[in-house]
């Protein structure tokens, strides 16, 4: 398997850390090497927010990414701040309920109503970062859809187990849609 | 090696792992970022175990409310960033002096004052040092990795237990919060290190005797050893003193305990260093950039190595002089305006010219900047 390194990025509360740990916490029960890093402002709710995760099957000894393979932005001005920093040939995640008109000519950009899925599937949109991060796997595989789901499981709180498994199978079916 | 199961763990709470490992029951604070995650983990799990969390009302508090735990003969920690630090110093020299064994974990933030509270920085590595006035011994570890935040915080707790000091563990926001596949040692498998306590009857004790192993017997309060703890200058038996004769024996105990004992407190690492003709000295994060830098580089045939100090203070000179044969340049990085740079210029500099590669601006510094100084100095 080749180096992955994925950037997720928004604002805060979006819950992109989550989907960062959780992204992470699969690839370490597929036993691959992971490190999780973030960046955030000072303010608990809004400002920017990013969570970096390198995937590998090497020691990882940078824990930042370079320049990814994977870019989610969930927001307009995560899109404007890191919409150009792709590999060539990655892939773009935007998050259309909030992004219009975003192009990017180095890399696949795959437009998916993600905020908008969470609230009218769901009637939730804290889980649009579940349905975020199935999407990211659904596209590059980089973990199994098993190892998400059972990573998602470990860390959601007690109840919210359908719901979160619903919005999985969501990004998943768009995922698929996309390729 | 037994071990558990690989996890997912944080830095920071590596550290809170390592310390209940270790023995640590008393935790008080006033949390900061990027270093609260300590001090939520500590509020959870200390009572489980039959330890006290307190959430002081400031930082000094904080400081000094471990203080008073270590003499009942707790096991003790505190963690916190920048100001936070800042605060602590007066606390700090108080426990140097009278040789309360404390540890401090301080996960750096990009400073001075309140600075970036969620940006890294190394800018902490002299006031570990020099923080609290006066001269007083300090030991310093700084961990590269989240398996190292556990296991250097169990070091950490060993070394404040025997040496009777203050310990600093010295993350930076990037090994704090980052988060890493680990698999930590079991309990069983990890030297733990209690103070040494009087032998003698009460009557006889004397908390800070003078002997050849530098560092005399501890007894817990309550316990029915009487003794005097004084941030004064103080005798044998504690109380203060005047008397140059005295003070001078008691500091120099004081300063040559640590001394000592620096074959068995010294840490570091090396990667490359036989045939090194550059040298790379790096700690903390920056020392991973520096790896794979110095793994880059080598598949070019540059010959590069990495010498890495865990063991901040006291810094580990022998060693480093040591790797210096064929060095012709010697490269620190830091994200500061050059700290380390300053003691490994005192160590080296008549073997090799020494460069600074300094960066503070709450970015990391990246394996393609270490590389191209790398190649400024060929």
């Amino acid at each position: 398997m080749k180096r992955w390194e994925f950037r997720l990025s928004g604002t805060g509360g979006q819950g992109l850390i989550t989907a960062g740990i959780i992204l992470a916490e699969a690839a370490v029960i597929e036993g691959k090497e992971v490190v999780q890093s973030q960046s955030y402002g000072p303010e608990a709710r809004g400002g920017a927010s990013k969570a970096e995760v390198i995937i590998d099957t090497k020691k990882i000894n940078y824990p930042k990414v370079v320049i990814p393979d994977v870019l989610l932005a969930m927001s307009p001005e995560a899109a404007q701040k890191y919409g150009s920093e792709i590999k060539e040939g990655g892939t773009i995640i935007v998050d259309s309920s909030f992004i219009e008109n975003f192009v990017n000519e180095k890399a696949k950009v795959i437009k998916i109503p993600i905020t908008k899925l969470a609230k009218e599937e769901i009637g939730k949109t804290f889980v649009a970062n579940i349905i975020a991060v199935s999407a990211l796997v659904g596209l590059t595989k980089v973990v199994s859809f098993e190892a998400l789901k059972e990573a998602v499981l470990n860390r959601i709180p007690k109840g919210t187990e359908e719901i979160n498994i619903k919005a999985l199978e969501i990004g998943w079916r768009w995922a698929q849609e996309k390729v | 090696m037994k071990k558990r199961k690989a996890r997912l763990v944080q830095g920071n709470r590596a550290c809170a792992e390592g310390a209940l490992a270790a023995g640590v029951r008393f935790f008080a604070g006033y949390p900061i970022t990027p270093s609260t995650e300590i001090a939520e983990i500590m509020s959870e799990e200390l009572p489980k175990l039959g330890g006290k969390f307190i959430q002081m009302e400031d930082e000094i508090g904080g400081m000094t409310c471990i203080l008073g735990a270590a003499l009942t003969g707790k096991k003790v920690l505190t963690a916190s960033s920048g100001p936070g630090i800042s605060l602590k110093q007066e606390a700090i020299g108080y426990a140097a002096l009278a040789e309360i064994p404390c540890v401090i974990v301080n996960v750096q933030r990009l400073g001075p004052s309140t600075g970036g509270p969620t940006s890294t920085a190394q800018g902490d590595i002299m006031q570990a040092r020099w923080g609290t006035h006066g001269d007083h011994p300090i030991i310093a570890l700084c961990p590269s990795s989240v398996y190292e935040c556990f296991t250097l915080t169990v070091t950490a707790v060993n070394y404040a237990e025997k040496y009777r000091t203050p310990v600093y563990v010295l993350l930076d926001e990037i090994i704090g919060h980052m988060r890493e596949k680990v698999e930590f040692p079991d309990i069983s498998e990890l030297e733990i290190i209690d103070r040494k306590r009087p032998d003698c009857p009460p009557v006889d004790y004397l908390p800070y005797k003078i002997d050849k192993t530098l560092i005399p017997a501890m007894a817990d309060f309550g316990t029915g050893y009487k003794w005097h703890v004084t941030g004064l200058m103080h005798d044998e038996t504690g109380f203060p003193t005047g008397k140059p004769e005295i003070i001078d024996a008691q500091l120099k105990r004081l300063m040559n305990k640590i001394e000592k004992y620096e074959d068995e407190i010294l840490l570091w690492e090396d990667i490359e260093t036989d045939d090194a003709e550059i040298l790379i000295v790096a700690y903390g994060s920056t020392a991973r950039s520096a790896v794979e830098a110095v793994e880059n580089l080598r598949t070019e045939g540059i010959k590069v190595g990495l010498f890495r100090p865990i063991t901040i203070w006291p810094f580990p000179e022998k060693a480093l002089r040591s790797k210096l044969e064929n060095v012709k340049h010697i490269i620190v990085p830091e994200m500061n305006y050059g700290q380390l740079s300053l003691e490994v210029e005192r160590v080296c500099k008549d073997k090799a010219p020494v460069s600074g590669l300094y960066k503070v601006n709450s970015l990391p510094l990246s394996p393609n900047e270490v590389m191209a100084k790398v190649r400024e100095v060929l």
